[in-house]
């Protein structure tokens, strides 16, 4: 008898949905600020607009 | 009850702010489809968790808890481990970066530009058109019948009403208006389905106390009498497993547990929300969150549910079905019987706020499968796919309104939203999740292995729910009308194999093709394309 059910199917289940929860809590946090990289479309767009920023100021002679 | 409609008033006139909050910030088709791929990761998660649980988890399941006991928290278990974490660290990033390399919108665009076919697209979303409303229907007789003994309005009043509420939401604000909406219902959801499960444990003692008192209740004579003809055979107690391979047994373990728990995975309208975030960080994130909200969820209901049965018998010397009049209505007593008033206007605001969380996506998850998948991907209609999936969300909740009205008129209903719920569960899970593991998984399968799997899958599905699935095929009546008899394996040496849920049944064949497919036509697979899907994929 483990919390008061005798069932092993039970009692372990009921065990198992707080350890899940705690896996989910545990995970997002030790990966709290991974997988943040920039996608490389935005980071090309980026990119290209520095480098025309860089152009229009050579040329305009600013 | 002044109290409870000033309550509802407030409710409405906060969720009504945040649909139009979302209908200004909705300029293009991105916005409306996927939040702009913007959304921060705590609203994601809670607009995941929200969509995910309705009325249909709380009130149907949390009742089926009450009727089958704990045995039921497997599906909690599978909730949290196989659709929060699972579905967010190996598909979830996936899915997103996938999406974005191939600019899809929808889940079933994600497949049908995956795998470059019109056929997979236009057939997913009519497949989810045609399919998806009998989930959304079911969902929706949960919240009507709970609003409608609430404020003691007649059933069909309340579905009017309730209707005309989600047609202005969800064609008015897009996504972003959803996923806000769905947030704001999150946080209500949770406080309290915590506060409910809380105040059954004290009542009852504690938590060891309580579970104690549920396993006594299986020795008392008078109370097992009361469950003879409620179960199918195989019953043992409220804190055991149904006796293995009994009918019970199999109707919990595959189309309970099983349908639902894995079906998940494939769910259009949970999917899509991988497509909302900018980055694998916000995925990580949602994880944190996701996973509490379902503990607090499904666990609690389910908990909540099987424990009713001593305060139903400790009070009116009854148990919990026997009193209710049926398992869909054991969780509406057990707040109207045992908890404060004030209590049961927060919870059914919560329950109100299930509900119109799912079913603001479900409707959102059809409409854009008519508009965008449908006419503007598979017909090339390209002329004002926001209109008509607009036009689309209308026509889904006529259908869906439709089978919500018809639903409380077939005769055997109890049971109906379980039924509904697994039924869309179970195809989604069979129909999809091969090719879409597939899809994220595996750079060389190929189009024709897709179709395949996707056309068997749908096909020995909707086969088993129509005339072999026992309960399934005898509700629907196509069987009992064409062939005279409630199923086709009825007195046949076959006969067990009715209790089995169409999941158990479809899903290995359809992986079982998709393996056998995939590798005949290997060489098939397009290297460039599966390129360009894959980069940056890990």
């Amino acid at each position: 008898m483990v919390l008061g059910i005798p069932d092993f199917w039970i009692w372990s289940v009921f065990i198992l949905c707080f350890l899940s929860t705690l896996l989910c809590v545990v995970y997002g946090l030790i990966n709290w600020n991974k997988g943040a990289d920039k996608e490389p479309t935005q980071m090309e767009e980026h990119k290209d607009w520095e480098e025309k920023q860089e152009k229009i100021i050579e040329e305009e002679g600013l | 009850m002044l109290f409870k409609i000033i309550a509802t008033v407030i409710y409405l006139a906060i969720l009504s702010f945040l649909a139009y909050s979302g209908f200004k910030g909705t300029k293009n088709a991105s916005d409306y489809l996927v939040g702009g791929r913007q959304i921060h990761p705590v609203i994601m998660a809670l607009s995941y968790g929200a969509t995910f649980i309705s009325t249909s988890a709380i009130v149907g399941f949390g009742g089926n808890a009450g009727l089958f006991g704990m045995s039921l928290l497997w599906l909690t278990f599978l909730n949290i481990f196989v659709g929060v974490f699972i579905a967010f660290v190996f598909f979830g990033k996936r899915t997103r970066k996938m999406g974005l390399n191939l600019d899809a919108h929808t889940f079933p665009e994600l497949l049908g530009q995956r795998y470059q076919s019109k056929f997979i697209q236009g057939f997913s979303s009519i497949l989810i058109f045609l399919i998806m409303p009998v989930y959304t229907a079911a969902v929706l007789k949960g919240g009507v019948e709970f609003m409608a003994t609430t404020f003691q309005l007649n059933y069909d009043v309340t579905l009017f009403f309730l209707i005309l509420i989600l047609a202005v939401f969800v064609s008015m604000g897009g996504m972003k208006g959803v996923m806000y909406g769905d947030a704001f219902q999150a946080i209500i959801m949770f406080f309290g389905m915590a506060a409910l499960i809380i105040v059954v444990y004290l009542q009852l003692g504690g938590i060891v106390s309580a579970n104690e008192k549920l396993t006594a209740l299986a020795s008392n004579p008078v109370a097992m009498e009361q469950m003879v003809g409620k179960t199918p055979p195989g019953f043992q107690g409220w804190t055991s497993m149904p006796v293995f391979n009994s009918p019970l047994w199999w109707t919990v373990v595959s189309s309970i547990v099983m349908g639902v728990g894995i079906g998940v995975l494939a769910q259009p309208q949970l999917v899509v929300r991988f497509m909302t975030v900018k980055s694998n960080r916000e995925l990580n994130r949602a994880v944190v969150s996701g996973g509490v909200f379902i503990l607090f969820m499904t666990g609690a209901a389910f908990t909540v549910g099987a424990l009713s049965n001593v305060l139903f018998f400790e009070k009116f010397g009854q148990v919990a079905v026997t009193y209710a009049g049926g398992s869909d209505k054991i969780i509406p007593s057990l707040i109207t019987e045992f908890l404060p008033s004030w209590f049961s206007t927060i919870f059914m605001l919560a329950l109100l706020a299930a509900a119109l969380s799912t079913l603001t996506s479900l409707f959102h998850a059809i409409g854009t499968s008519f508009g965008r998948d449908f006419f503007e991907k598979t017909l090339g209609m390209k002329k004002n796919s926001l209109i008509v999936t607009r036009i689309g969300v209308i026509i889904a909740i006529l259908i869906t309104a439709m089978l919500a009205f018809v639903a409380p008129r077939i005769e055997e209903t109890d049971g109906l939203i379980v039924m509904g719920t697994s039924i869309f569960f179970g195809l989604c899970g069979a129909a999809f999740l091969p090719s879409y593991v597939g899809a994220i998984y595996f750079r060389n399968i190929s189009r024709k292995a897709a179709i395949s799997s996707i056309c068997t899958g749908a096909f020995v599905c909707l086969f088993w729910l129509f005339f072999i699935h026992s309960k399934a095929a005898k509700t629907i009546g196509l069987c009992p009308a064409l062939f005279g008899k409630d199923n086709l394996l009825v007195d046949t040496a076959l006969a067990k194999l009715s209790q089995i849920d169409s999941i158990m049944i479809a899903l290995p064949i359809s992986v079982i093709v998709i393996v056998v497919v995939g590798i005949l036509t290997k060489n098939q697979a397009d290297k460039a394309h599966a390129d360009k899907c894959f980069d940056g994929v890990k």
